[in-house]
């Protein structure tokens, strides 16, 4: 046969193409229900919250009281002031234990640790994040709760102190991992670049890689007080779930997210308080996601150079 | 020919001296047995096939070589009469003297007045200088590489924001301050354009009788306009190392001829 005379067949389609498309129909469905799912759940708690908002709240009570009575049969109260102060002290103790810890070791794994030491550690590190917090909330009870007593000389070792180390402990793992994928971003040039200037091995780090990989370990910070800010079980357990407007570190206090935990299971659905309690959730997930998207941002950012 | 002569009297002293100096990247041996005088004052030309280890002797040198962990070195590299491989050398000083431009221009992701004060900053800890003593200190600089007049208005910018060329001319210029007394270059111009690799080679020349230097190439054109004394190396081994006049018009090994006639390489 003359290859001249074959006919031209360029839209033809085979078994490939038909293959081709399954996949990225599949795929978008993938991706798309990521999204669904985001948005139900938004609409689901707003839809919930939603009832409280506009007809029992008093915004400016809401924000400012510090009276969380929303059992009381005849004048209910829905102050969420101490809960927010209970979140943010516990929040921002548990920072001040994980930034230096967290930096430290992703600093040590990432630009001085080799080969099996820093395998074995990255392994480590992951076995950390992977201890659930009902555990670390045990942890918060029968050892740091006997320790801090003993300790400090107080009463009640069910504190911020407490729950500050435990969430500090519990955010370091992702905190570690997210900066230390950023102090790998570096490019080694520059490195070597400072080495080769005579910079001593630290003087390579705080002068150079540091600073190259400063938006990757804000990323990490955040992300790390996100997970601080959302945990739920182990603050339960370990602030003293008292309402406080806590003056120093050794006070009780309770968290927006563990009084969700254990107030949602004993109203009634539909009442006041039930949607009072989805109401805080709104507010949980709005701060969450601001935190978790700035610090996406800000990750983002370091790609792009 | 006239100068070549001046040179070899007025700078008979070697700013490079090796004694059978030998190194293994693990059980890969990369050099073999180099013994080279490097005289001071004058730019010598390294060059060769590419893998013969050029960049692996240069960066010997200032032991950057190190980085790497795995490296093996048996032998001496004497840089103006002392040998930097002894065990009570300090390799910030190492450093301090002997200044480094990579194939890559790599500037750092800090501002460009930063860039070239970097190494100032690390080595006079102990004096502080005013700031406008560091502008004074970073303009000569960056005039020395003929880069003031393109970057005097955006001096925080980045480093990195700067061309290629300009980043090449940047790396040179954060040496400067430092006041090493040997520059090693592994092929500077390799990543710039025609124009580019012209402005540095021009630069490099304007260095010379200030510094040592010994610069990698693969240009035979570049080698024989820009130095001096050439040095040959073919899988490890130094073939040759003579005037550059005469390299390139009468070798003496035919390999020499082979590689500068382009026969490999
Ligand atoms: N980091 C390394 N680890 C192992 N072997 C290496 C390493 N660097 C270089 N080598 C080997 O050592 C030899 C010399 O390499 P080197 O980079 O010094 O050559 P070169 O002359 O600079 O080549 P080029 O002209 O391509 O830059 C090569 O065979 C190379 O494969
Ligand atoms: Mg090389």
């Amino acid at each position: 046969m003359n290859k001249l005379s074959i006919q031209a067949d360029f839209d033809r389609r085979d078994f490939d193409w038909y293959l081709d498309k399954l996949m990225q129909v599949i795929v978008f469905l993938g991706g798309l229900s990521a999204i669904v799912f985001i948005l139900g759940i938004f609409i689901f708690i707003t839809k919930e919250g939603i009832a409280f908002i506009f007809d029992t709240m008093d915004p400016v009570e809401f924000f400012t009281s510090e009276y969380w009575y929303p059992a009381d049969e005849d004048d209910p109260e829905y102050g969420i002031l101490a809960l927010i102060a209970g979140t943010a002290s516990v929040t921002g103790l548990a920072m001040v234990v994980a930034i230096p810890f967290a930096l430290g070791a992703a600093i040590y794994i990432g630009e001085f640790a080799t080969g099996k030491t820093r395998e074995f550690l990255k392994i480590l590190v992951e076995l950390l994040a992977a201890i659930p917090s009902v555990v670390w909330g045990f942890i918060g009870l029968s050892i740091m709760n006997p320790l801090i007593i003993k300790l400090f000389d107080v009463s009640v070792g069910l504190n911020v102190l407490n729950a500050g180390i435990i969430l500090g402990l519990m955010a370091a793992p992702i905190m570690v991992s997210i900066a230390e994928d950023a102090l790998k971003a570096v490019p080694d040039r520059y490195r070597e670049a400072a080495e080769a200037m005579g910079a001593t091995r630290w003087q390579v780090i705080y002068k150079t890689v540091l600073p190259a990989a400063k938006n990757g370990l804000l990323g990490a910070v955040l992300l790390g007080i996100g997970r601080a800010f959302g945990e739920t079980m182990a603050v339960l357990m370990a602030t003293g779930h008292s309402i406080n407007l806590p003056t120093s570190i050794f006070d009780s206090v309770r968290a927006l997210t563990a009084t969700i935990a254990a107030e949602l299971g004993e109203t009634a659905v539909g009442s006041d308080h039930y949607n009072a309690l989805f109401t805080i959730g709104i507010f949980l997930f709005a701060i969450t996601f601001i935190i978790n998207l700035s610090a996406d941002l800000i990750v983002r950012g370091v790609r792009k150079g | 020919m006239n100068h070549i002569q001046n040179a070899a009297t007025a700078h008979d002293e070697p700013v490079i001296q090796t004694r059978k100096l030998n190194l293994w990247y693990g059980d890969f041996q990369a050099l073999y047995d180099i013994n080279l005088n490097i005289r001071k004052g004058i730019i010598t030309s390294l060059i060769g096939p590419s893998g013969c280890g050029k960049s692996t002797f240069l960066r010997s040198v200032n032991r950057i070589n190190e980085r790497l962990g795995y490296v093996r070195i048996e032998g001496s590299i004497d840089v103006m009469k002392q040998n930097v491989y002894a065990p009570e050398v300090e390799l910030v000083q190492v450093r301090k003297q002997i200044g480094m431009v990579f194939q890559r221009p790599n500037p750092l992701p800090i501002s460009i007045r930063d860039n070239v004060l970097f190494g100032h900053n690390l080595h006079n800890r102990d004096q502080k200088t005013s700031r406008s003593e560091q502008d004074d200190i970073m303009e000569a600089a960056l005039r020395q590489v003929l880069l003031w007049d393109k970057v005097k208005d955006r001096l925080n910018h980045k480093g990195t924001s700067l061309s290629l060329e300009e980043q090449q001319k940047l790396c040179i210029a954060r040496l400067i301050p430092v006041k090493p007394a040997l520059l090693l270059m592994d092929e500077p111009c390799s990543a710039l354009d025609p124009k580019g690799t012209e402005a540095v080679e021009e630069l490099i020349w304007e260095l010379r009788g200030d510094y040592s230097i010994l610069i990698v190439t693969h240009n035979m054109a570049q080698a024989r306009r820009a130095s001096e004394e050439c040095i040959f190396m073919l899988m490890g081994k130094v073939v040759e190392h003579t005037s550059t006049e005469q390299m390139f018009v009468t070798p003496k090994q035919q390999q020499t001829a082979d590689y500068i006639e382009g026969r490999y390489g």
